[in-house]
């Protein structure tokens, strides 16, 4: 059970192995995929030390994981933060264990638990989905092994759903600000004064506008009469939706129409958008 | 359309559908014909197509019915697909494995379970519409409650959420846990000696 010099070494090997087996996917992906998590890199512990899951040595397991951390260090992969919340909880219950029982003090708690119990119905839990996940691989997949008429696969209907209306190229939408920007009357006369109008208030309107709405062509959203401050804050104003990922702005084609499309956050969904949108 | 063998018409009907027909669909569209009648077609027609061993059957799948190709010829079917292959990632699998048996669920429920953030993959799962938010949950926070798809017994050949294959206790380790459950932990057990040195 003791740490072998050789075994770092191999278990490098192995998170090469998944990175390059994930490569095509995003750093991201590949950080959480190394090990499907904290209690997944547990389980693999388990197993390879032979141990039985409901009496974790955990002083020896604890070393393991920890060092396996390291090694996503080395290997220039960001620590989830989930994996070191895990440290922090096999730490934490290696030092109860070594406490001495407190007894007769609690007067609800006659006996207390093992420190492990938790985990260990964490483990089982999740093992059993790990398992269900195996074998719902297993089943025959419509777009693996069966095909149906106009079966488009999640994959494909993404890129025919989304990448199909690719996202607006910098440079189009340039020449949409400066298209709106001609169309300004050039004989109007510069009022001096505050106008007032901020870009949180713009921001604010044009999620108005979208509101319910699937899209809005782009121009919809400089309304008359327009001036240079106008133009030029709702522009703004529509940039920063779309850094805040609130809005996605697609083209169909090259110097096409411009469309604004409302990203739904998770959080921002009503109750009835959602009853909405759910409805078959 | 009276007069036509009832059998033909279904096939027809099952063969231009792009989802899965239910009975009750197949029912609607052949109103003058009798409900019997129309499943006594159906199950004629996976008969046939079973027995003959053609290039397709026809599979139960999502409450209804579809002409599916046979597993066997898959591989020749992803020549045509320009060799695209279609698969879930470990953690898709993982999760979705929990909405389907655990449905309806939270995000915090399916993170619990798999002990990582899971919003992403929740994400991806609502995008390819094998998940679905359901509703709101009733606790504070009114959390967002997830369930699978019609999609989702599409893609993984199953008739309906009762034919998923049932969750296994992870057999003598679950048992021996039971045991442990009911007696008390071994606060320091022997295997542990090494640790605590």
């Amino acid at each position: 059970m003791r740490h072998q010099p050789g075994e770092c070494h191999l278990q490098a090997t192995d998170v090469q192995e998944r990175l390059f087996a994930d490569s095509q996917q995003s750093a991201y992906t590949v950080r959480i995929e190394s090990f499907e998590g904290p209690l997944d890199l547990l389980l693999y512990l388990i197993k390879k030390n032979e141990v039985d899951i409901c009496n974790i040595p955990i002083a020896s397991v604890t070393r393991q994981y920890l060092e396996y951390i390291e090694l996503l260090k080395e290997l220039n992969l960001d620590i989830a933060g989930d994996f070191l919340v895990m440290a922090s909880t096999l730490v934490q219950i290696k030092s109860r264990m070594l406490l001495p029982p407190v007894a007769g003090e609690d007067e609800d708690e006659p006996e207390e638990e093992d420190p492990r119990a938790e985990l260990v119905r964490r483990l089982l839990e999740y093992q059993r989905y790990k398992d269900a996940a195996e074998r719902l691989a297993e089943c025959e997949m419509l777009g693996r092994e069966l095909f149906a008429r106009k079966f488009i696969s999640p994959e494909i209907a993404d890129l025919k759903t989304d990448d199909a209306v690719p996202e607006v190229e910098l440079f189009d939408l340039i020449q949409a600000f400066r298209s709106l920007l001609a169309k300004v009357p050039e004989d109007t006369f510069h009022e001096v004064g505050a106008e007032g109008l901020t870009i949180a208030d713009r921001i604010n309107e044009i999620l108005d506008l979208l509101r319910g709405k699937e899209s809005m062509i782009f121009e919809r959203l400089f309304i008359a009469p327009l001036t240079r401050e106008y133009i030029i804050v709702t522009f703004l104003a529509i940039l920063e939706l779309c850094k805040l990922k609130m809005v996605k702005l697609l083209q169909a084609n090259s110097f096409g129409v411009i469309w604004i499309v409302p990203t739904l956050l998770e959080s921002d969904i009503s109750e009835e958008e959602l009853l909405d949108r759910q409805a078959p | 359309m009276t007069g036509k063998p009832l059998e033909s018409v279904v096939e027809s009907l099952l063969f231009i559908s792009e989802v899965p027909l239910t009975i009750d669909r197949l029912c609607a569209i052949l109103e003058e014909h009798e409900r019997r009648d129309v499943q006594g077609a159906v199950e004629r027609l996976r008969e046939v197509y079973a027995r003959e061993g053609r290039g397709i059957y026809l599979a139960e799948v999502a409450g209804g019915y579809q002409f599916r190709s046979r597993p066997e010829n898959a591989d020749y079917i992803r020549r045509l697909a320009r060799g695209k292959t279609f698969r879930f990632s470990r953690s898709a699998l993982e999760t979705l494995a929990m909405i389907a048996y655990r449905q309806p669920i939270t995000r915090t429920e399916v993170e619990y379970l798999r002990g990582v953030d899971s919003g992403g993959v929740l994400k991806t799962l609502l995008e390819k519409k094998m998940i679905r938010i359901l509703g709101k949950k009733d606790i504070p926070g009114k959390p967002l409650i997830y369930g699978t798809t019609r999609e989702f017994l599409e893609v993984f050949n199953l008739p309906d959420l009762a034919s998923l294959p049932t969750l296994r206790d992870i057999h003598e380790l679950a048992e021996q846990y039971a045991d442990v459950e009911q007696a008390e932990l071994p606060l320091e057990g022997p295997a542990d000696e090494i640790g605590t040195e």
